[in-house]
């Protein structure tokens, strides 16, 4: 029997692409080594704001209980629960992915693939069991794991990647996190929550370097402010491990060395690049593809994490659709343009379009938009009046090409400004448009009148 | 509140047109319905009719200058308000203020074809510009800022984002290479017209609305639209002998005589309605197939040609018909025609027979998908049903056919119902 499509890898970029395509009619099956909803679901998104979760609750209850007029004696929490919480949620969301496999009818295959040859797979089973299948299309989304620190070998105990992060146990009195990235920065959130003294060392200028600068300075402040020592512009330079810990120089202006039990290496990701046959690769290992998300090798396509930055869920399951859309009609698959980015600390970061650097480089003029919190009515009445909105709208039509949130509920509010960027929307749709009394979605209205001289409440 | 005054769109083709003359001067008192100016679009010359009263305060256009479609003209005061001091007058293209009033100007009542259209300036940002086919048009909002100040039409722009939405890189691209929209005055009309060299002795003729649109349309039309041509002799004998009877009794009644045209014309009319296949258009996702024949005919004018159009053709006599192509043909030499009397055609006749040309393929006239080119009636040898070679009369009929439509049986089947009314026109009666 043989396939319309094997998709090589269970994640997000792999689950839906086979979703996808059985939704076309397709004969259809996935391979996945380990569990379906791969690192995202298993060992990334999911569990982690599970264990945010927890931390922003204690982290609330702990700083803010008599603020908000609650009164309570010795309150504590159970580390090993909070851990089994957040494998249950991955536990469930995956046995929901394999429900739908069933229900698209897709074969399920868990196996280790290689591919000696276009058109077939050699499966290793996880019982031993070895078959080949034969597709007309093979679909990768292999995925990347934690890039591994030169000279610092995870270890699991005194060494982790963001895996064993979010099932150290005991926890960690004092944590070392090198990368202050989206992971290195919600692990420094969520560790410090519950008591853990974190340093968190970047290498370049600010922390969540991808970010537009105002934003990263906002949140070194705001996470300087919670108790988390942050070192910029520092380079991790010896490590060592010691008898019950970590020890690592870091040489900024002045060299220094601290001392932890464990170190955290968030520093990126490395592709997985499934074996047999030679894919023509990036410098960086990461697969390339054509406009058709098609692999030098016809008939082998390729999507997700795999094919390289940005390495994020949405991306992945997007990239995926449209290269399945594209393997089985005419149509031109559409390449990645604009994406969100979201860091779930508290207060929550995020993004979509382009920072104020990336603006300037490219040479585009600009208005900037912007609106605290502070004034926005429901921020005030949760309890959240940290952070702003930054928008920016190019000149001179006013098209919205940027839009930057910290603060609470920034991950949901991003969505409105994705649209509006994909849309092309200029500043007078955003303008026209009633946002409901009291939200925090007024902050964004707010700041688009801002940027035009309009905002009623600034 | 002062009104502004904008070039209003005239015709569906219209983007641009020139004021040829100011009937009323600055400072002169105007009542609505009052002819403001003449007005050459690249169809007719028309009134501008005032629809607001007040006093002609500003004039931004000269005479003789050419201007797009939704571009200030004038500026109306009303008779208590104050003439406004600052007399800048506004730029071209800014968008900012057309979206008040679609035109200020009485629009001659559409025909047909034109009732679905709502007149609009081009660059109007708040109110979906109006397709052709009266179809909304997705685009995005930069997309139509950037298309209203770079004067590119949305209509025809196919759409890269999503859904098919037109988006601004689309626009951008359609600027680039702007072949078949009829644009703004300095810009060529096709991108890949080679430059001819111009010595001393040649003659450098600009081009006028109306040759701006032939170029256009007819380029749209012979490069989207695929032709296929077929052709037919006929006997135009009892043709030429039912016009000699009919013309003998006219004349006796003092009435105007018949033309071969006016046979044609007549005789196209009834094949449309019996191959009703052949009276449609193209129109992206369906065809149109249409339920009146609005026969065109091509009418040679000074400076190029027209098609006016003869509404519900398949209902008049040939009396009807040919008093209606004689005045619409004299209208539209003296660049009288009223839109109506020009759009909404679902086939056109084009006849060079009177310059004795025996055959040729016209080039179809879009949204249609068939005209039909006549030639002269010639006096030829042909054999006759005994076999034997006797003097004949023939005219060669022949058809373009825009495929996507009607296909060749369909054309084929058209040209032998228009044969056989030419050859037994008493059928014609039936």
């Amino acid at each position: 029997m043989k396939y319309d499509l094997v998709v090589v890898g269970g994640g997000p970029a792999g689950y839906v692409g086979a979703i996808r395509a059985a939704q076309l009619g397709k004969r259809v099956a996935c391979v996945e080594k380990e569990r379906a909803g791969g690192t995202c679901l298993n060992w990334g998104c999911i569990p982690t704001k599970s264990l945010l979760r927890n931390a922003e609750l204690y982290q609330l209850l702990r700083h803010r209980a008599s603020d908000l007029g609650f009164r309570f004696d010795n309150l504590g929490f159970d580390w090993p629960k909070i851990i089994a919480r957040s494998r249950a949620v991955s536990d469930k969301l995956a046995s929901g992915v394999e429900f739908l496999f069933k229900k698209h009818k897709i074969d399920y295959i868990k196996a280790t693939a290689s591919i000696p040859e276009p058109g077939h797979l050699a499966c290793k089973g996880t019982d031993g069991k070895e078959q080949v299948l034969d597709a007309d299309s093979i679909l990768v989304a292999t995925g990347a794991t934690s890039r591994p620190m030169p000279g610092l070998p995870i270890n699991g105990k005194t060494v982790i990647d963001s895996h064993y992060a979010m099932i150290i146990d005991p926890q960690p009195k004092r944590l070392l996190i090198i990368g202050a990235g989206a992971i290195g920065v919600e692990f420094a959130y969520f560790f410090n929550a519950f008591g853990t003294e974190v340093t968190l060392i970047e290498m370049l200028p600010n922390i969540l370097p991808v970010e537009d600068t105002e934003i990263s300075v906002a949140l070194e402040r705001a996470l300087t402010k919670q108790g988390i020592k942050i070192l910029t512009n520092s380079k991790v330079t010896e490590t060592a491990t010691t008898k019950d810990g970590v020890r690592l120089t870091v040489e900024a202006k002045q060299k220094q060395t601290l001392e932890a039990d464990s170190a955290l290496v968030a520093i990126g990701v490395s592709p997985l690049v499934p074996t047999g046959l030679s894919l023509k690769l990036d410098p960086k290992g990461f697969i390339q593809i054509d406009d058709r998300y098609q692999t030098n090798v016809p008939g082998v396509y390729a999507a997700g994490d795999i094919i390289g930055p940005p390495w994020l869920a949405h991306v992945a399951m997007w990239e995926a659709i449209q290269a399945v859309n594209g393997i089985f009609s005419a149509a031109t698959p559409k390449r990645l343009k604009t994406f969100p980015g979201c860091t779930y600390c508290q207060p929550q970061v995020a993004s979509v379009g382009l920072t104020e650097r990336a603006a300037k480089e490219k040479g585009i003029k600009f208005k900037v938009g912007k609106f605290p919190f502070l004034a926005n009515g429901k921020a005030l009445a949760a309890g959240e009046p940290e952070g702003f909105v930054k928008l920016m709208f190019a000149e001179p039509y006013g098209e919205i090409i940027g839009a930057h949130i910290i603060g609470a509920e920034a991950t949901e509010l991003i969505a409105e400004l994705g649209l509006a960027i994909n849309l092309e929307a200029t500043h007078e749709e955003l303008e026209a448009t009633i946002h409901a009394h009291p939200t925090l979605s007024e902050a964004v209205h707010e700041a688009v009148g801002n940027a035009y001289g309009l905002a009623i409440h600034i | 509140m002062p009104i502004t005054i904008e070039m209003p769109k005239l015709s569906d083709t219209m983007t641009e047109g020139t004021l040829l003359r100011w009937v009323k001067k600055v400072g002169e008192s105007v009542a609505v319905g009052d002819v403001l100016a003449e007005v050459e679009t690249d169809k007719a010359t028309m009134e501008m009719e005032a629809f607001d009263e007040g006093t002609l305060s500003e004039v931004y256009v000269d005479e003789g200058q050419t201007v797009q479609v939704g571009q200030k003209l004038a500026l109306l005061v009303g008779a208590d308000e104050p003439k406004p001091s600052a007399s800048k007058p506004p730029e071209p293209q800014k968008t900012s203020n057309t979206e008040k009033k679609a035109a200020q100007t009485r629009q001659p009542e559409p025909g047909p074809a034109a009732q679905t259209q709502k007149p609009a300036p081009a660059a109007q940002t708040d109110q979906p510009i109006p397709a052709e086919s009266g179809a909304r048009v997705k685009a995005s909002p930069l997309a139509r800022k950037v298309a209203a100040d770079l004067g590119v039409e949305l209509q025809n722009l196919p759409g890269s984002g999503p859904g098919g939405r037109i988006v601004r890189d689309d626009v951008l691209s359609a600027h680039e290479n702007r072949p078949q929209t009829v644009g703004q005055s300095p810009k060529p009309v096709a991108a890949t017209v080679a430059s001819a060299p111009v010595s001393t002795q040649d003659t450098q003729i600009s081009l006028s609305g109306m040759r701006r649109t032939i170029a256009a349309r007819l380029l749209e039309a012979k490069t989207t639209i695929p032709h296929f041509y077929l052709q037919a002799e006929v006997d135009a004998e009892p043709l030429v002998q039912l016009r000699q009877q009919l013309n003998a009794a006219n004349e006796a009644a003092g009435l105007p005589k018949f033309t071969v045209n006016d046979f044609i014309l007549k005789a196209t009319a009834v094949a449309a309605t019996r191959v009703p296949k052949a009276n449609a258009s193209f129109s992206g996702d369906t065809i149109v197939q249409y339920g009146s024949v609005h026969l065109a005919c091509a009418v040679a004018v000074d400076d190029g040609l027209v098609t006016p159009v003869i509404r519900d053709a398949q209902s008049k006599t040939l009396s009807q018909i040919s008093a209606e192509i004689k005045d619409l043909a004299s209208k539209a030499r003296s660049k009288k025609l009223k839109p109506e009397q020009y759009q909404g055609g679902t086939m056109t006749v084009s006849n060079l027979g009177s310059y004795g040309v025996d055959q040729f393929f016209a080039i179809i006239n879009p949204p249609q998908s068939l005209i039909v080119s006549v030639g002269a009636i010639l006096k030829k040898p042909v054999v006759n049903a005994a076999g034997a070679i006797v003097p004949g009369q023939r005219i060669v009929l022949a058809l373009s056919c825009d495929h996507r439509v009607v296909d060749g049986a369909i054309g084929a089947e058209f040209l032998a119902a228009l044969k056989r009314l030419i050859e037994t026109p008493a059928l014609m009666l039936v």
